[in-house]
């Protein structure tokens, strides 16, 4: 999310062996279809497809959730930021895990007892089903959506950097495996298969970066402020700006605005993410899903840790220079450093969890907006509940290749554009339409059918119009160079008028506004007993699904 | 919301909870235990901790943002060898988030959890629920 995965330059990677690299990889992929055929040879109903028959236990649900949630960005892209800019890339590592804190107090096991498949189930509960799944619905799929592209695109870079595929014909096969295998592993394994796929990749992205952080560490002592002052020095009189903030936004006061903007969306959009919420009903209890939140927290709080000691190894060891002028730049800074510690292996080994990355990161998407597909639109809203679960998965099932192949041509148009910031507005979507939903359903019992449209809806267009009227879309260019950094790259377009590079500073406070006024402007009478049994299920757990028995 | 507050005895069967309309003398097993006194201690417990907590680790996240971004001199001081204050802050958002997440959760298996269960005993021993109308009958 933060420097373009796409965005990687033409000439081939000169170091590691793309065969190595290839063979890691291969091996991941085996060892996981494996398991994901092994694992769904019980899967027969809707439970088991969407929510692997709700069997997990806390730690291998948290295992899956820090696998679902470390994006290839978060790992080469955090590493790198910090690499280049020093503190300011440690910045955003925190706004990743504060927020699931609010997943955790406010919303994990609340959404776990009163929900059944998606996050729809938990918005339409005590309000007008149909309008209300709908709604939530078309925000899940938009923010699967965006998601879905950046990560399809990043893998397209990915192969430049790490494989040494730089034609064009290579990166769009490349990403045409990607898509396939991310099909094949839902289609096959459903929710389980997808979270083995998850488990596996978090273990190896942990292990291998805790790994590269001993060995960091041990070439200065374990002493962090020894590691930091070498990373200083390597960049002469401009190296001690790498210690503190503002080497990357305190450039002028609407940069400021901007981090303080994206600093929200961070934190506030997390506990909104459709795939990340669809993670909680794969566990038989509330309590298991309070066990998931606290190994999340803890997996993904170690993650964050080990890249800012990589980060700026990687500025000592390797240097900026260097990694500026590597294909991937920024994002090359993680491999970079594998290689210098490790040589081809370690280096192989980074890539192939930088694809499983990506891998399982889709795969989690991809189940999720199928879901949102067959049960909040086919099901309830089409069909007005009148089908059965079959065919209900069977037209999941559909909606997995359809997506699948939307992820496929979406990636290979969208390869190497500057798209990265669909991540940053994945969240602002979250943060803006889906969380005052939620937030608003569990603890105001005045919330109506109409707060809940307007803070979807509402939340919804404000982001996308504010995103495409900003730079990130139009009219931002390089001072040094002139060379375009938005969207779209002609420079003689610009029709960008709002000046911030993330909307959530304006969308999040209207998106909760919006729940507000819709529902105090309303008549409607809620649902009492819905209401009633809304509550009483959010906070004791009675009636809440119970796991699939084999 | 004008009925009785006193729920029957735990085990008396409820045969009215799928017909009962908003605000009629009858009321479900849920609302039952809505109007309960323990439940509404739950409710408070739950939120009186839940809340102020989520309040101070925002306060807390936003107070480091905001010196990040307006006071990055002061974030940038040395404190020792190389670690600056905002290091120090930064790493301290770690620690705080793993000191709450640990708090919260001895608090809810401690105090939380044993009578969130012996509500929902007092629910499911209604027999079967009648709460599940309206989730569009596709089960």
């Amino acid at each position: 999310m933060i420097a373009g995965l796409g965005a990687a330059a033409a000439p081939a990677a000169d170091i590691g062996n793309p065969v190595v690299n290839i063979a890691i990889f291969g091996a991941f992929v085996a060892v996981t279809m494996a398991i994901v055929i092994k694992a769904s040879r019980n899967n027969t109903s809707a439970a088991d497809f969407y929510a692997g028959g709700r069997s997990f236990t806390g730690g291998q649900n948290g295992t899956a959730i820090a696998g679902d949630y470390l994006s290839a960005a978060s790992f080469l892209g955090i590493a790198g930021a910090i690499a280049i800019y020093g503190y300011d890339g440690f910045l955003y590592s925190i706004g990743f895990l504060v927020a699931w804190l609010v997943a955790l107090l406010l919303v994990a096991e609340l959404l776990r007892n009163t929900g059944r498949f998606t996050m729809a189930d938990v918005l339409s509960f005590r309000l007008q089903e149909r309008p209300v799944r709908m709604a939530a619905a078309c925000s899940t799929l938009i923010v699967c959506f965006f998601y879905l592209l950046a990560q399809m695109a990043g893998a397209g870079g990915l192969v430049a950097l790490l494989l040494g595929v730089t034609s064009t014909a290579g990166q769009n096969i490349t990403i045409t495996v990607v898509g396939a295998l991310m099909i094949m592993y839902v289609l096959i394994g459903g929710m389980k298969g997808t979270t083995w796929v998850q488990i596996i990749k978090a273990i190896l992205l942990v292990a291998g970066a805790g790994l590269m952080t001993v060995l960091v560490l041990a070439q200065y002592g374990f002493n962090l402020s020894e590691l930091l002052g070498a990373a200083v020095a390597r960049e002469g009189n401009a190296g001690e700006a790498m210690l503190g903030p503002g080497a990357q936004y305190g450039a002028s006061a609407l940069t400021k605005l901007n981090f303080i903007s994206l600093s929200l969306a961070l934190v506030l959009g997390t506990a909104g993410l459709p795939h990340v919420l669809m993670r909680f009903y794969t566990v038989p209890t509330s309590r298991e899903a309070r066990t998931s939140v606290v190994w999340a927290i803890w997996i993904i709080g170690f993650f964050y840790l080990f890249t800012l000691v990589l980060g700026y190894g990687a500025g000592a060891l390797v240097g900026r220079e260097t990694i500026l002028a590597a294909p991937g730049k920024a994002n090359s800074a993680a491999p970079l450093l594998a290689y210098q510690l490790g040589g081809e292996v370690l280096l192989g080994i980074i890539a192939a969890v930088a694809f499983a990355t990506i891998l399982a990161v889709v795969a989690g998407l991809a189940i999720t907006a199928s879901a949102s597909f067959a049960h909040d639109i086919y099901a309830s809203v089409i069909k007005r509940g009148q089908v059965n679960p079959d065919a209900e998965v069977r037209v999941a099932r559909i909606t997995v290749v359809v997506i699948g192949a939307v992820a496929i041509v979406g990636g290979i148009f969208a390869k190497g554009q500057n798209i990265a910031f669909l991540v940053a507005l994945a969240f602002a979507v979250a943060a803006s339409a889906n969380l005052p939903t939620i937030l608003y359903s569990l603890f105001w019992p005045r919330f109506t059918t109409r707060g809940a449209l307007w803070s979807i809806y509402g939340g919804l267009i404000s982001c996308i119009t504010l995103i495409a009227f900003s730079p990130v879309v139009s009219g931002k260019t390089d001072p040094a160079t002139g060379a375009s950094l938005s969207m779209i790259t002609d420079t003689n377009v610009d029709f960008s008028w709002f000046p911030l590079e993330n909307p959530g500073i304006i969308s999040i406070p209207l998106g909760f506004f919006l729940g507000w006024l819709g529902s105090v402007t309303s008549k409607e009478r809620g649902a009492e007993l819905r209401a009633a049994e809304m509550e009483v299920r959010s906070l004791t757990g009675a009636g809440a699904e119970k796991a699939v028995d084999h | 919301m004008t009925t009785h507050g006193t729920p029957p005895p735990a085990g008396e069967p409820n045969a009215h909870g799928s017909t009962a309309a908003a605000g009629s003398a009858v009321r479900t097993p849920y609302q039952q235990v809505q109007d309960s006194p323990d439940f509404a201690e739950l409710r408070t417990r739950f939120r009186r901790f839940v809340f102020p907590m989520a309040a101070l680790f925002l306060v807390w996240y936003f107070t480091y943002v905001l010196l990040a971004a307006y006071a990055s001199d002061f974030m940038s001081t040395k404190v020792f060898g190389n670690i600056t204050v905002g290091l120090l802050m930064g790493l301290g958002q770690f620690l705080s988030t793993f000191i709450i997440t640990t708090l919260y959760v001895s608090w809810a298996n401690k105090k939380f959890d044993p009578a969130a269960t012996a509500l929902r005993e007092r629910v499911e021993s209604h027999g079967p629920l009648s709460g599940h109308v309206g989730e569009g009958g596709h089960k």
